[in-house]
């Protein structure tokens, strides 16, 4: 079916999915008993298998398929009754026996959903080694030398394959995020994008709006935070949409973002074919999940951010856009938690608009609170301060200044810099002399004009220097001007 | 000594135990005549002292050969190939370890096809291994240095792989015994893999009862191969002399036209002496076992495509070519590689590839199935399949090199045991104008100990003379 | 090399004679699964051993021409 009009004029709609690899955080290796390296000296985390010496064979480790199954379970999928490993056949210096065990048509798991978008495949590997560029030993015949560190190679990975169900640059950085905390939740990986436990390729693609078909995908790699994911993907979504404009066709490629130029430059081809000439790893069995595994598995999953969102809306009364950013947010919902347990007085929906707006304005771009000077439980009697009417909502958030920047007690602090709320009978008085003072303002609001209380408001809150609650002063004033 | 030195391994072990012999005196004298091979079947012969076995080792201090497949550390450990060469692991195979620990010391270790790809001892980078019957004839492969050595008399028994017949094979062409173990009995740790579902390793002896015994001391789950089991019972040494009961099976498929009549002779005679002993003779048909070289012809070298991908001149072994990443990669397998070993990553790769896959690796797995179906059917009737190991005997250097396609097809009654896994041993039965003829017993998976029993009773009344003209 | 390969694929190609529709293929003739191993460390390789087979050593590491160039 051909859309309508020529396709300058059309709309494109984004089709993007994303391919998650995440290390583990096992003690030793996928396939060998070699511990982690965590920036050990090159070669020093290497043994005969994980070098690809002859007569070697690999061996699984347990606890990486635990971690792979609490994973999918996360993730809400089926579990494989029978998973087998593959090998990937492909030369490169980074791959030491010329093939990688992976898993191909019968994965650990399939068919599950996070949040909006669904879950193609999660599956068991092992990671390469690293390349790195020759510094000091210069070059090689007159070119270019790489040195092959094999500490990394063999670190166990799971591989997460989302379906194309991702429609925005955004939605993708929203999403990745709550795969994080997902994944953080459970605790098998650090999920430092930064560090690399936490790499995110992105699939993207447009299609005329409302088509049902799929263009040409390009694939953007090794964006290191979700920041630039969502900016190399919006960068992918214009390039294409002009080509297509332009009535030429995407071509498949990999491509590189760079997030300070913001150019999208073509990767060569990792492999010297893309024929991975998959068959069935010969020196391991297939994978069958035991109920036991299963439910070890299952019970080793603590609350999920999903789950967590939905028991703060229903337990917490909070509004759905406010629990789902405490739970997808895990650092946000602890902090709010911890708050929220500290102080039996404080109201649920009141703290958690303070901690999502106010605290959050207050810390730096994706802090983590409980890194703050904001001791979780002087958020909470400064929000039930607040609540018990005791100060002012302005002076609420010269409170938390002071706290954001060097911490402290909140009840000290209002006492200090006499942020209190004024009592009745200060107030009582300030509201005469300001009636004294704007005897003219006193007669418009007798003579009908109501916008004129505001003056004589106005002057009581500035003699208390906002210690007075706005409202009330309001209310106090039409008393006497009535009375 | 030199009578010592015609006795068994566990004769030769007897001897230690009987203080008739030190294992340092037996060593040495192995040594001296391993280090005068003019067979061509040692590519290393140890050095050192071996350490002084324990008192109760079963294997006595025995010195043992080692096909150059096995891994053997800080020992130049090549496959025969001069892609490997120089390379000596930082390890050693489970099997030889296991060995050694049961008191058998490396003696050295032996030339075969490079890879374990061949069928005659031809294929090695290092040159041919000869059969010490007629010097102009090939040992078999691809354990040839294995089996030449055991039957020239310069080490009391050997190791070797098996994988479409590299044990069985060679063996019958040089009038030993050479027993393949059920797949997964023995750990493939340290094992320079060339097909990993079929490769096992076992043992090539001058009779049965050292093939158990070796048998006995190598099986058993290794946590270091994923893929080795429990053997479900011990290793019994034989001692019945008779067959009463024992069913045997003759399939008319490996039996048949290909069979030369000298070998048709001796296998003849193995079956009268079989009815002799009490044993029941009938046919069984295994139907899909023509299509046994096809299938594996398909699945090794799709394997092997895989399991030498290794080998680029990046961690370990020769490294050639002075231009790019690509050239050396090119560089060092053209030259490391020898025609047989191409031929075969040619054939995998092809096997493996996008849009051939399913034509070939795909129904080669399927034909496997076929093939094992075949067995399980025929072992409801009988205990064990008797065939001839080789359609023919020793053939002369150089015969067969220049047709690849005669070299496999000489496999085809040996190629159906690995595929579908089960055990086979094959023992001398006769000559034939002067070479030895093999006969060859398969079981049911696990079966070893009847296999065994059964070999040790004919191999009694055979009474071959297994010796050739023993001066090396 | 290229004749030789020829006749033996013509010869390979007689399994496309048989019938093997419904037949299961065999990958593992081993019939087990789970074969785990526990996540304990095991000592690696001192970095000169893992070193030295190498052709090429450089900075702690195996040296190659740079994939690419």
């Amino acid at each position: 079916m051909t859309p309508e009009g020529p396709a300058a004029e059309r709309r494109y709609e984004p089709v993007i999915g994303l391919e998650i690899h995440v290390q583990l955080r096992t003690r030793t290796k996928m396939f060998c008993g070699c511990a982690l390296s965590f920036g050990e000296e090159p070669n020093t985390r290497t043994c005969p298998i994980c070098l690809g010496h002859p007569g070697t064979l690999p061996a699984v480790n347990a606890e990486a398929v635990h971690f792979g199954l609490m994973i999918a379970l996360a993730l809400e999928c089926d579990l494989a009754e029978r998973s087998v490993f593959h090998r990937k056949n492909y030369f490169y210096p980074d791959l030491p026996k010329g093939y990688q065990i992976s898993q191909y048509d019968v994965p650990l798991a399939r068919n599950g959903v996070l949040g909006d978008v669904r879950i193609h495949r999660v599956h068991l590997e092992e990671d390469a080694a690293k390349l790195v560029h020759a510094g000091s030993s210069g070059r090689l015949h007159g070119a270019e030398a790489s040195v092959v560190d094999f500490n990394r190679g063999g670190t166990p990975l799971v591989e997460i394959v989302t379906e194309p169900d991702i429609r925005s640059a955004a939605e993708a950085a929203e999403w990745g995020r709550l795969l994080r905390a997902t994944l953080r939740a459970t605790g098998v990986s650090d999920v430092n994008m930064e560090e690399g436990s936490l790499r995110v390729d992105a699939n993207v693609s447009i299609r005329p709006a409302g088509e049902s078909t799929y263009g040409t995908k390009a694939e953007l790699k090794n964006m290191n935070s979700f920041r630039f994911l969502e900016r190399g993907i919006e960068a992918e979504l214009a390039r294409q949409e002009a080509i297509v404009r332009d009535g030429a066709e995407v071509e498949q490629e990999t491509l590189h973002f760079d997030p300070q130029t913001g150019a999208l430059t073509p990767l060569r081809s990792k492999e010297y074919a893309h024929d991975y000439r998959y068959f069935p790893e010969p020196d391991l069995v297939p994978v069958a999940p035991t109920e036991e595994m299963v439910s070890r598995a299952r019970g080793a999953l603590p609350e999920l951010p999903a789950a967590r969102a939905g028991r703060l809306e229903a337990d917490r009364g909070l509004p759905p856009e406010t629990a789902r950013l405490l739970a997808f947010r895990a650092e946000l919902g602890d902090y709010y938690e911890a708050a929220l347990a500290a102080d039996g007085d404080v109201d649920p929906r009141a703290l958690a608009s303070w901690v999502t707006n106010d605290l959050q304005a207050r810390l730096g771009d994706g802090e983590d609170p409980a890194r703050s000077s904001v001791e979780p439980a002087a958020l909470a009697r400064l929000v039930a301060m607040v609540g018990e009417r005791r100060i002012s909502q302005s002076a609420a958030k010269e409170v938390l200044d002071v706290l954001a920047a060097e911490g402290g007690d909140p009840e000290a602090i209002a006492s200090e810099r006499s942020l209190e709320m004024a009592g009745g009978d200060e107030i009582a008085q300030v509201v005469e002399r300001a009636l004294e003072q704007n005897a003219d303002a006193v007669e418009q609001v007798r003579a009908g004009n109501q916008k004129a209380i505001g003056a004589i408001v106005g002057a009581v809150m500035r003699e208390t220097k906002g210690r007075a609650d706005g409202g009330e002063v309001q209310r106090l004033i039409r008393e006497r001007i009535e009375a | 000594m030199s009578e010592l030195l015609e006795l068994s391994g566990a004769r030769a072990a007897d001897a230690v135990r009987a203080g008739e012999v030190s294992p340092a005196e037996l060593f040495a004298a192995y040594r001296e005549r391993a280090r005068a091979d003019e067979l061509n079947a040692f590519l290393w012969v140890a050095d050192g002292e071996p350490a002084e076995p324990r008192p109760d080792a079963p294997l006595a201090g025995v010195p043992l050969a080692v096909k150059d497949l096995f891994c053997v550390e800080g020992v130049p450990s090549m496959a025969a190939s001069r892609i490997l060469e120089g390379y000596r692991p930082p390890y050693t195979a489970t099997a030889v370890r296991r060995l050694t620990a049961a008191g058998a010391p490396v003696l050295g270790k032996t030339n075969m096809d490079e890879f374990a790809m061949g069928s005659s001892n031809e294929n090695s980078g290092f040159g041919p291994v000869r059969n010490p019957w007629d010097r102009e004839r090939v040992p078999g492969g691809s354990s040839g240095g294995s089996a030449a050595a055991v039957a020239a008399g310069l080490a009391p028994w050997a190791i070797g792989t098996d994988t479409g017949g590299s044990i069985r094979q060679p063996a019958s062409l040089c009038g030993i015994v050479g027993l393949k173990p059920t797949y997964g009995a023995v750990s493939r740790y340290g094992m320079i893999a060339f097909a990993s579902s079929l490769d096992q390793c076992g043992p090539l002896t001058r009779d049965v009862t050292d093939a158990a015994l070796l048998l006995r001391h190598m099986v058993g789950r290794d946590h270091c191969d994923s893929t080795s089991l429990d053997f479900p019972e011990p290793i019994e040494l034989p001692t019945a002399d008779r067959l009463d009961g024992v069913r045997f099976g003759v399939p008319p498929e490996l039996t048949g036209e290909g069979v030369e009549p000298g070998v048709r002779q001796v296998f003849d005679a193995a079956v009268a002496t079989v009815e002799e002993l009490g044993g029941g003779i009938e046919e069984v048909e295994l139907p899909h076992s023509p299509h046994g070289i096809s299938a594996y012809y398909v699945l090794a070298p799709a394997e092997a495509s895989s399991n030498l991908a290794r080998y680029d001149g990046v961690r370990f072994g020769p490294r050639e070519g002075d231009g790019d990443l690509l050239s050396i990669y090119e560089e060092t397998r053209a030259r490391g590689f020898g025609d047989e070993v191409k031929r075969r990553i040619m054939l995998g790769t092809y096997a493996l590839s996008s849009g051939y896959y399913e034509a070939y690796y795909g129904r080669a797995q399927r034909v496997r199935t076929k093939i094992a179906e075949d067995f399980a059917r025929a072992f409801e009737r009988v205990d064990l399949i008797l065939t001839p190991t080789s359609p023919t005997v020793a053939f002369r250097l150089g015969e067969r090199t220049g047709d690849p396609l005669a070299m496999y097809l000489s496999d085809y009654c040996t190629v159906p045991m690995p595929l579908a896994g089960i055990p086979a041993i094959s023992l001398p039965g006769g000559l034939s104008e002067g070479l030895p003829v093999g006969i060859q017993l398969a079981g049911p998976a696990f079966s070893e100990n009847r296999i065994l029993a059964a070999a040790y009773a004919l191999e009694q009344a055979i009474g071959f003379e297994g010796r050739p003209f023993d001066d090396p | 090399m290229s004749s030789e390969l020829s006749s033996i694929l013509d010869h390979i190609e007689k399994i496309e004679e048989l019938d093997l529709q419904d037949v299961p293929p065999t990958s593992h003739v081993v019939q087990v699964e789970n074969v785990l191993r526990e996540d304990d460390s095991r000592p690696s390789l001192p970095r000169e051993r893992a070193l030295e087979q190498a052709p090429d050593v450089a900075d702690g590491g195996f040296r190659v021409p740079s994939p690419g160039t």
